[in-house]
């Protein structure tokens, strides 16, 4: 070994440039420190503009005062009969028809079906006088139709239906949870010159009613209930269809696939799909689910939305899916493989098992992201306005993010309330998917490692 | 039976040859395998011990770019032959790994996984299946009040003799150890060793190991590997050959070989 010779510059001053490298450290720990500041400072204007729409002051009137129809006694000492006759005399005979449908029914019927199918069918299963069984809906009397209406929905039922339908509450006005608090006076000086005998309610837009009850086309008796049941269905078909395929094609690409040219390319092609505009796979949905496959899916339905949207994240999965195979220790293939077992047999005993909570994880983040998705879907067909619940696969639907979206473009400042406090819901599900998913992954890891 | 007609051999390695790609792992290896004797294979790193081990028992097949030539013999019939299936060799022929990996489920399923796949499903059976591997693997007395405990949970040595024991589950007839106690400290290595003495009266045992005090402390017949190189043009080769076979006592005692000689004394490279 020779000595060794110096090679540094002998006038280097190591204590002043330490300081500057030490100072530049400091910058760039700076900036990133930065960096969270800004995430959080968006992430909380986020929420508080959601927030402040949803909770506020709002002015509030009866379309009809309900005593004007009464002849001054409050609605509910009236007798049964009073209460029909009441809706008898302020409803229409087509508005009448239409509860049948939406109230009694509550399943989405063609018109035909509707108009052409004696009561013994159309109301099978449901109540209604003898003396209309055979009849058509268009030939039944306002008498008849009332009567149908109320063996079925009860009082309580006809009281809601004068109330939500004649009676009717309706918002003037409603101001923001900020204006609320530090405009109180300017408002109330607002509500008495402009809406007097309009009441002024302190009150959020998000109620457990908010989420039962059924759309409508006034704000403030609109509901989300079809909306949330669109969501679910839709859920419920992606995952069940993309979670199985998904993860059999990452076990095929993980497992038995070789290293071939025509497996690389099509990896990495999946790869790239992931990264394909959502609005791209909806229009695929459109041509194959849609159109192409009408029969099957009945057009415009949840089945087809559920599709479109399962292969939207299928790729999501199978690259999740295909880490958390890959993450498998090859000792456990091995240990499996060394006691005589078959390929498939170390996968379902072995991979599987330990690739689960990965697998999990990766699916759950991938329907949290489908279920916030917007464009395939007003691609694909979802209504805007509907007012009956999705009975199954080939139901019309809509879903939360469609009515943010249809909700934040109508002109009334009352629909972006609501789709306001439609955003809370939808965060609110986005939020318990992903901590149930982490719940979930420590869940097998303790179970995995005992 | 074999070849030779020797019925002492449970094994004989005709001439195994082993590539990973184009890569020459370890040439000309034949050796017979002595039944219900320990036999260990000692050597340098690189030396192809452990892939000769990993032919045994078919293993080197999961790794797609390995290619085998050579034949070796178990009970008559060529393991590489082409009516074979590795499956059915691997049950009979088990192996212990350098690292415990234990299934990441409780003891009981563990040492059950392996009838399991082989169909047994009988609650009873599988018990008795699963005390009995526990036993012969000296764990049964540690374990048995607490089998549905985690195999993770377990000390390193006991999760070694959980291995053995989930080995032994399967009625394998030989048992490869890919140096099954360099992961262990010395008083679990004592255990594993003493292990291995008591199961040799009824298995035939292979082990690969870097210590030669545990090959001369628990081996009947001792296989040093070496590496040869040559000087290639572009980059230098270098395989695995089998240098000397013989008892362990000749092996450490009076050498045949100086290449041997120099590495049992520690004057290798």
């Amino acid at each position: 070994m020779s000595v060794r010779t110096r090679t540094l510059p002998a006038d280097m001053d190591f204590k002043a440039d330490l300081a500057r490298r030490q100072r530049r450290g400091r910058l760039w720990q700076a900036f990133f420190f930065m960096s969270i500041g800004v995430g959080i400072l968006a992430l909380v204007a986020l929420l508080g503009s959601v927030i402040d729409e949803v909770i506020g002051y709002r002015a509030v009137a009866y379309q009809v005062d309900p005593l004007t129809l009464t002849g001054g006694r409050p609605l509910e000492d009236l007798s049964d009969d009073e209460l029909l006759a009441v809706l008898n005399d302020n409803m229409t005979l087509a508005r009448q028809r239409v509860m049948i449908r939406d109230r009694v029914l509550n399943t989405q019927v063609t018109g035909v079906t509707l108009t052409q199918t004696p009561m013994r069918q159309l109301l099978a299963g449901k109540a209604f006088p003898e003396a209309t069984a055979d009849r058509l809906l268009p030939e039944l009397t306002q008498d008849e139709i009332s009567q149908i209406l109320a063996l079925n929905l009860g009082r309580d039922g006809i009281l809601d239906l004068i109330n939500d339908e004649i009676v009717g509450v309706e918002v003037l006005q409603s101001w923001t949870l900020s204006e609320s608090l530090f405009q109180r006076g300017a408002i109330e000086a607002t509500v008495a010159e402009k809406y007097p005998g309009a009441r002024l309610e302190f009150g959020s837009w998000l109620t457990l009613d908010f989420l039962t009850r059924p759309m409508s086309s006034t704000p403030a008796q609109a509901g989300i209930r079809t909306a949330l049941l669109g969501t679910l269905w839709l859920m419920v078909i992606t995952i069940a269809v993309a979670f199985p395929i998904g993860v059999g094609a990452a076990i095929y690409l993980e497992e038995y696939a070789g290293d071939t040219r025509l497996n690389r390319i099509v990896e990495t092609n999946i790869r790239n799909l992931a990264g394909v505009p959502s609005i791209i796979y909806g229009l695929l949905g459109l041509a194959v689910f849609v159109r192409a496959l009408s029969d099957i899916t009945g057009g415009r339905s949840v089945l087809a939305a559920g599709l479109t949207m399962a292969l939207l994240v299928l790729p999501v999965i199978i690259i999740n899916a295909q880490e958390a195979i890959r993450a498998v220790p090859s000792s456990l293939r091995e240990a499996s493989y060394g006691l005589g077992a078959t390929q498939w047999q170390t996968i379902w005993n072995t991979v599987l098992p330990a690739a689960m909570p990965g697998i999990l994880t990766g699916t759950i983040l991938a329907s949290s992201r489908a279920i916030g998705e917007t464009a395939p879907l007003i691609v694909v067909g979802a209504s805007t306005l509907i007012f009956l619940d999705p009975t199954g696969p080939t139901s019309m639907f809509t879903a939360l993010p469609i009515q943010i979206y249809d909700w934040t473009k109508r002109p009334d400042p009352q629909f972006r309330d609501i789709a306001a406090a439609t955003i809370v819901v939808l965060l609110a599900i986005l939020l318990s998917l992903n901590a149930f998913a982490i719940i979930l992954r420590q869940r097998f890891k303790k179970k995995l490692q005992g | 039976m074999s070849a030779n007609g020797s019925s002492a051999y449970a094994i004989e390695i005709k001439n195994l040859t082993v590539y990973y790609g184009s890569k020459l792992a370890v040439e000309g290896v034949s050796m017979p395998i002595y039944s219900r004797k320990i036999t260990a294979f000692i050597g340098p790193s690189g030396c192809g011990k452990s892939t000769v081990l990993r032919s045994i028992n078919r293993m080197n097949d999961l790794i797609p770019s390995a290619r085998v030539e050579g034949e070796i013999y178990y009970r008559g019939q060529n393991l590489y032959g082409q009516q074979v299936d590795p499956v059915e060799v691997r049950r009979r022929i088990g192996m212990v790994f350098q690292k415990p990996n234990p299934f990441p489920k409780s003891i009981y399923e563990n040492v059950a996984y392996g009838p399991r796949l082989l169909g047994v499903r009988k609650k009873s059976q599988l018990d008795d299946i699963v005390e009995t591997s526990l036993k012969q693997a000296a764990l049964w007395d540690e374990v048995k009040t607490d089998l549905k405990k985690s195999g993770l949970a377990l000390s390193g040595g006991q999760q070694q003799r959980l291995c053995i024991a989930r080995a032994l589950a399967v009625e394998p007839e030989v048992i490869l150890m890919d140096e099954p106690a360099s992961a262990l400290d010395p008083i679990s290595t004592h255990s594993i060793e003493e292990l291995m003495k008591s199961l040799v009266r009824n298995y035939t045992i292979i082990i690969v190991t870097h210590n030669m005090q545990q090959a001369q402390r628990v081996s009947d017949y001792t296989a040093f590997f070496s590496i040869r190189k040559s000087e290639d043009t572009y980059a230098e080769k270098r395989w695995g050959v089998l240098v000397e076979y013989d008892t362990t006592e000749a092996i450490f005692q009076r050498p045949k070989m100086q290449e041997t000689e120099d590495y049992i004394g520690g004057r290798f490279g």
